[in-house]
């Protein structure tokens, strides 16, 4: 499993229940099925991950992200997760509010557009980032608004979102003395435990 | 479905059941129905495909819609041109894999296709049951259901499956007999029907009420059927089953002999296929049945006897559930299955969802279309690994036990 996974996962409690927000081929939610004996759906689109999902008895809805979390009531859920998806909605502000609205918690983790490499590659090369953590161009990428640490800290302040837990790890999933110090610019990869 | 060797004959192919034959349970056990009255006696007729298992925990069963029967899959006669209705769905290696599961499939109480209806002989009168035929409800179907699962020795089903009316049974079995499945698979179904739904059905039935050879129902001791009401009933069934592209697709405004003739006879190619496809459900299907079943979909409603509440109804089942719809399809659109998904959701049920993107309308449930086939093949075969594992569960604490008394 990606170590942001096993990050998460070690977050979450047994007997929670979670909504896992573009969810993939499930790997998150039968992971926390099996060990932590969790509750939930995924929200996916992808045929291909529907049926990974279908195959591992993990439940899953297709619903688009973009059509809003309506359908789920106020604090149904323990946890609302959401790995590597906020960067691809439509509007990451209303999701964010969503999430919290139908999960007592939420986990949010997303590319730090922040990371060092990042400013060195547009600022020396002069061309939109390219890289493991950001592998699209800039005319086919779904990503289509990324943020950095602080970008998304500002926000959560903005609009009365209580950060609870922050982690901040580099491409190999671990942290650093330095992405500690400075996460900003030196986080790959930003995990994120809100509420409000 | 690809290349097919000719000659070697359909029933005979990979991917079919074969030669199926039919068998006949009759029940004496009265049965009660939602309707206040009891049917003394019955028959009911089904088909089985595959074998079961030691523990009879491999048995599905499926649920016909609206003008469907017991012949889901396979043929009955070697020179049969057209298999059973579902067989793109079952059969070795397909979807509702004939090799894993065995697959029950029954004509519904009510029905013309062997199983008692209206045609059938009442035993109290000597006479045809016609119009006297109780009013039946998808509940008295579920009933009827478990009583076959009851003789066939199933006492819980690995799914339940049905398309449109049959997920509506589906689902009402998760209701009513929750204990009794695994899992429920709701294709292209709704919670009940709308207004236009009904619209729809009221206009099939008055136009075989309406029609001169109807005898109020007993038009069996006149020797004639309402032919007419019947082709007119099917024709705007047939309208709803397609969607407005498949039905541009398939006909677009082509002319028969292209050009007008400015008259009433058939000119375009839709109105061709309407009068034909109504022309052979007339005489394949009974009128008293077709009354009945449309108002056994009208009365569906789970969700009545608690409180209007889907969620409370969705209480009760433990069952894990597959919702699919199908975009197109505009009889019980997505958001009709999506009433259903939430209503699961808020009852905090196991659930999972697909949308198939499709133009071919309702009647796609029973097409073989790739992306359907691919999730709902992946769904089956889930439920077919936990028939497995589990039967291997069973059979190893057998041995185990076994060694601990031979120790």
């Amino acid at each position: 499993m990606r170590d942001d996974l096993q990050l998460i996962s070690d977050w979450i409690p047994h007997n929670a229940t979670l909504l896992d927000l573009g969810c993939g081929d499930g790997t998150l939610l039968a992971h926390l099925k099996t060990h932590k004996q969790t509750a939930g759906y995924g929200l996916e689109i992808n045929q291909d991950n529907l049926a990974a999902c279908f195959e591992k008895g993990v439940n899953v809805l297709e619903q688009d992200l973009d059509g809003g979390l309506g359908n789920f009531q106020d604090h149904r859920f323990d946890y609302v997760v959401m790995t590597q998806a906020l960067q691809a909605v439509l509007r990451p502000d209303q999701i964010l509010n969503e999430m919290v609205r139908v999960g007592r918690e939420a986990i949010i983790t997303f590319p730090n557009f922040g990371h060092w490499k990042v400013r060195a590659y547009l600022g020396l090369k002069g061309r939109m980032p390219v890289s493991s953590a950001l592998p699209y161009e800039w005319y086919n990428t779904p990503n289509i608004h990324l943020c950095t640490v602080q970008d998304f800290e500002t926000h959560c302040r903005k609009h009365g979102i209580r950060i609870l837990e922050r982690q901040v790890i580099n491409r190999n999933h671990r942290t650093s003395v330095l992405s500690k110090w400075w996460p900003n610019l030196f986080g790959e990869i930003a995990i994120y435990r809100v509420t409000v | 479905m690809s290349q097919q060797n000719p000659d070697v004959l359909p029933h005979a192919a990979a991917g079919s059941v074969g030669l199926i034959e039919p068998q006949v349970h009759h029940f004496d056990t009265p049965l009660e129905l939602e309707c206040g009255r009891t049917l003394p006696t019955y028959d009911l007729v089904y088909e089985t495909y595959g074998t079961l298992n030691s523990d009879a925990s491999n048995a599905v069963l499926i649920c016909h819609a609206l003008s469907g029967h017991h012949h889901a899959a396979g043929y009955h006669r070697p020179d049969d041109k057209r298999p059973g209705w579902w067989d793109t769905c079952i059969g070795p290696g397909k979807v509702i894999d004939t090799d894993r599961f065995f697959v029950v499939s029954l004509n519904n109480l009510g029905g013309c296709h062997g199983s008692t209806g209206p045609a059938s002989i009442n035993p109290e009168t000597g006479q045809p049951w016609g119009p006297d035929f109780p009013m039946m409800t998808v509940k008295d179907w579920v009933n009827s259901q478990a009583r076959l699962a009851d003789v066939l020795g199933i006492q819980r089903w690995a799914a339940v499956i049905g398309g449109s009316m049959g997920g509506m049974q589906a689902l009402q079995w998760s209701i009513d007999y929750p204990e009794r499945l695994s899992h429920a698979v709701v294709i292209a179904a709704a919670p009940k029907l709308s207004a236009q739904n009904i619209a729809f059905n009221e206009v099939a039935r008055q136009s075989i009420l309406t029609d001169p050879n109807f005898h109020g129902g007993r038009y069996y001791l006149h020797d004639t059927y309402p032919r007419q009401g019947l082709i007119l009933a099917r024709m705007v069934g047939h309208i709803t089953y397609l969607s407005d592209d498949a039905m541009r697709m398939k006909f677009g405004r082509d002319l028969r002999a292209g050009r007008f003739h400015f008259g009433f006879d058939v000119e375009f190619q839709v109105e061709s296929y309407l009068r034909h496809q109504g022309e052979v459900f007339s005489r394949n299907f009974d009128a008293n049945t077709y009354l009945l079943m449309t108002k056994a979909l009208d009365y569906f409603d789970p969700a009545r006897e608690f409180d209007h509440s889907l969620e409370q109804a969705l209480a009760k089942p433990s069952c894990n559930f597959l919702v699919m719809s199908f975009t197109s399809d505009w009889r019980f659109a997505p958001e009709r299955s999506r009433e259903i998904v939430n209503g699961l959701v808020h009852a905090g049920r196991n659930v999972s969802y697909a949308e198939i993107d499709t133009p071919k309308g309702h009647d796609a449930f029973l097409l073989d279309i790739p992306e359907y086939t691919k999730l709902f093949g992946a769904y089956m075969h889930r439920v077919a690994n936990e028939v497995e594992n589990s039967a291997n569960e069973t059979e190893n604490r057998a041995t185990n036990v076994e060694a601990s008394t031979d120790a």
